[in-house]
């Protein structure tokens, strides 16, 4: 196989991943924050719920939560499988791993805001959400950009993981091609992609962190 | 009309630990109240209190003349419906002790922002007001400076803008130069006097005597959650009364 042959078939499940990838931050990074919400709410119930939901997250591979959410249905419920939960299995796997971390580092990030910013927003009138959204989540952003950017690295690398439910991102596909050429041809061209894209990411994120370093705290 | 009026304030952290103990006292319009006091006499709890920070446990807290909290039959404190509470909260400002800027706006937005965003005012309108008052507190080169920028007493001068920016009808002080290099108190309690020669209504927690004796019109000695003396500033200061009193004085230069 012709090497453009190659990239072009390669070229198809760099889409998958890029698609995997760009929907799990879309819908982790708002549901983490959410979830945050959850684990800090002063309903005992609620916190406790979403602190087992982030342990169990953490707490388990990955790659067995993708299982679980794909095969669930079929084994819990005999819910027959259409084709194209396969990729939506994915995402919704991808998605509550992601949120569960990305939760505890917004946690963090709010609970390290001091207590003088809400009672100074407080005084001045500001509302719950207004001190929130102007005061609070801007500097919560910037100090947890730095753990969120070590997130969203790891989480490019882990969208190899699709291919165990045989969701044909890059990896899944590098991995046919090999095995079909006996080569390892497809494997390298696949490794350039992920090295590639992380550091993408990685100069997008530095790219960001410097634009919010027009203040100290 | 009184300004503030608190009436037999008590308030506790834990049940064995009253750190308000019946506390009353009155704020007229255009007076300078100072409040000295040993460390954990309770001062700065009841600055908390007065501006809603805190929760008291029973007495009353008047502001012109409508009650932030009042006591039922069953001596349990009852404050306002939130509506009269937002409002009642337009009444007074606090300026912190650790200023407690907005370290992400500039010193101009830390004073403009609440105007925009809380009262609605056009922005136009805000930016005057906040460039005015940062003209007033001497730091009229430093609208665009973040707080990280800014010296101590550059970042208080910013927080009493900020505070007077909302038109309180009084304003709360704790401890506004204790953060504060020795140096650099001076700036700060010269643009509190200012505002006391405006009949600026002020609360001052204070443990800078002769600042107290030359800006307050009234002084409080608080220990151990009460007032154990008060009256006018040189009659306080120069000339206390009470033992508590002259063992606390006896520790500062007047
Ligand atoms: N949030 C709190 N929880 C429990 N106890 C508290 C709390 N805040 C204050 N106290 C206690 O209340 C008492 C009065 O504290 P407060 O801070 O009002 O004193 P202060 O007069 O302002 O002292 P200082 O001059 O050191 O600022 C202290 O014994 C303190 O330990
Ligand atoms: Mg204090």
């Amino acid at each position: 196989m012709s090497l453009p042959m190659l990239i072009q078939r390669l070229g198809g499940g760099m889409l998958v991943s890029i698609e995997i990838y760009t929907l799990t931050l879309l819908f982790s990074l708002p549901l983490g924050l959410l979830v945050a919400f959850g684990r800090m709410s002063k309903n005992i119930i609620l916190r406790n719920v979403m602190k087992l939901y982030i342990s169990i997250m953490r707490g388990t591979p990955l790659m067995l939560q993708l299982m679980v959410v794909y095969f669930g249905p079929y084994f819990l419920f005999g819910i027959p499988l259409p084709r194209y939960y396969r990729f939506l299995a994915v995402i919704i796997g991808f998605v509550i791993n992601y949120a569960a971390y990305f939760a505890e580092i917004y946690r963090g990030g709010i609970e390290s805001i001091p207590v003088g910013q809400y009672e100074a927003a407080k005084l001045l009138g500001y509302n719950k959400t207004q001190t929130f959204m102007r005061i609070i989540l801007p500097q919560v952003i910037k100090r947890i950009l730095p753990a969120v950017t070590n997130e969203i690295i790891t989480l490019i690398k882990d969208t190899s993981l699709a291919f165990v439910i045989s969701v044909a991102e890059m990896f899944t596909a590098a991995q046919e091609i090999a095995s079909a050429q006996a080569s390892m041809i497809p494997f390298i061209v696949a490794g350039i992609f992920y090295y590639v894209f992380n550091y993408i990411v990685a100069f997008v994120m530095e790219y960001i962190e410097k634009k919010l370093s027009y203040y100290k705290v | 009309m009184e300004v503030l009026k608190i009436k037999n304030v008590k308030k506790s952290f834990s049940n064995d630990n009253e750190v308000l103990k019946d506390f009353s006292m009155e704020v007229n319009r255009g007076q300078v109240v100072a409040i000295i006091g040993p460390s954990g006499s309770g001062k700065s709890t009841l600055l908390r209190c007065a501006t809603m920070l805190e929760t008291i446990d029973s007495g009353e807290i008047i502001y012109l003349g409508e009650h932030a909290v009042k006591t039922n039959e069953e001596g349990k404190a009852v404050y306002a419906p939130p509506k009269d509470l937002k409002r009642i909260q337009s009444y007074f400002g606090l300026v912190f002790q650790n200023f407690n800027l907005f370290p992400h706006f500039t010193a101009l937005k830390n004073v403009t922002d609440a105007l925009i965003t809380v009262k609605k005012m056009p922005k136009q309108e805000a930016l005057e007001i906040g460039r005015e008052l940062l003209d007033k507190m001497g730091l009229k080169d430093k609208e665009d400076a973040y707080p990280c920028q800014l010296s101590g007493g550059q970042q208080q001068r910013v927080s009493i803008a900020r505070a007077l920016a909302l038109r309180p009808e009084i304003l709360f002080f704790d401890e506004p130069t204790s953060a504060l290099d020795p140096e650099l108190t001076g700036e700060v309690l010269k643009v509190i006097k200012s505002l006391a020669a405006e009949h600026m209504t002020m609360v001052i927690v204070t443990h800078e005597m002769a600042f107290a004796r030359d800006a307050a019109d009234h002084v409080i000695f608080m220990d151990g959650g009460v007032i154990v003396e008060e009256g006018k500033p040189e009659e306080v200061i120069n000339n206390p009364q009470n033992e508590r009193t002259k063992a606390f004085l006896s520790r500062f230069d007047r």
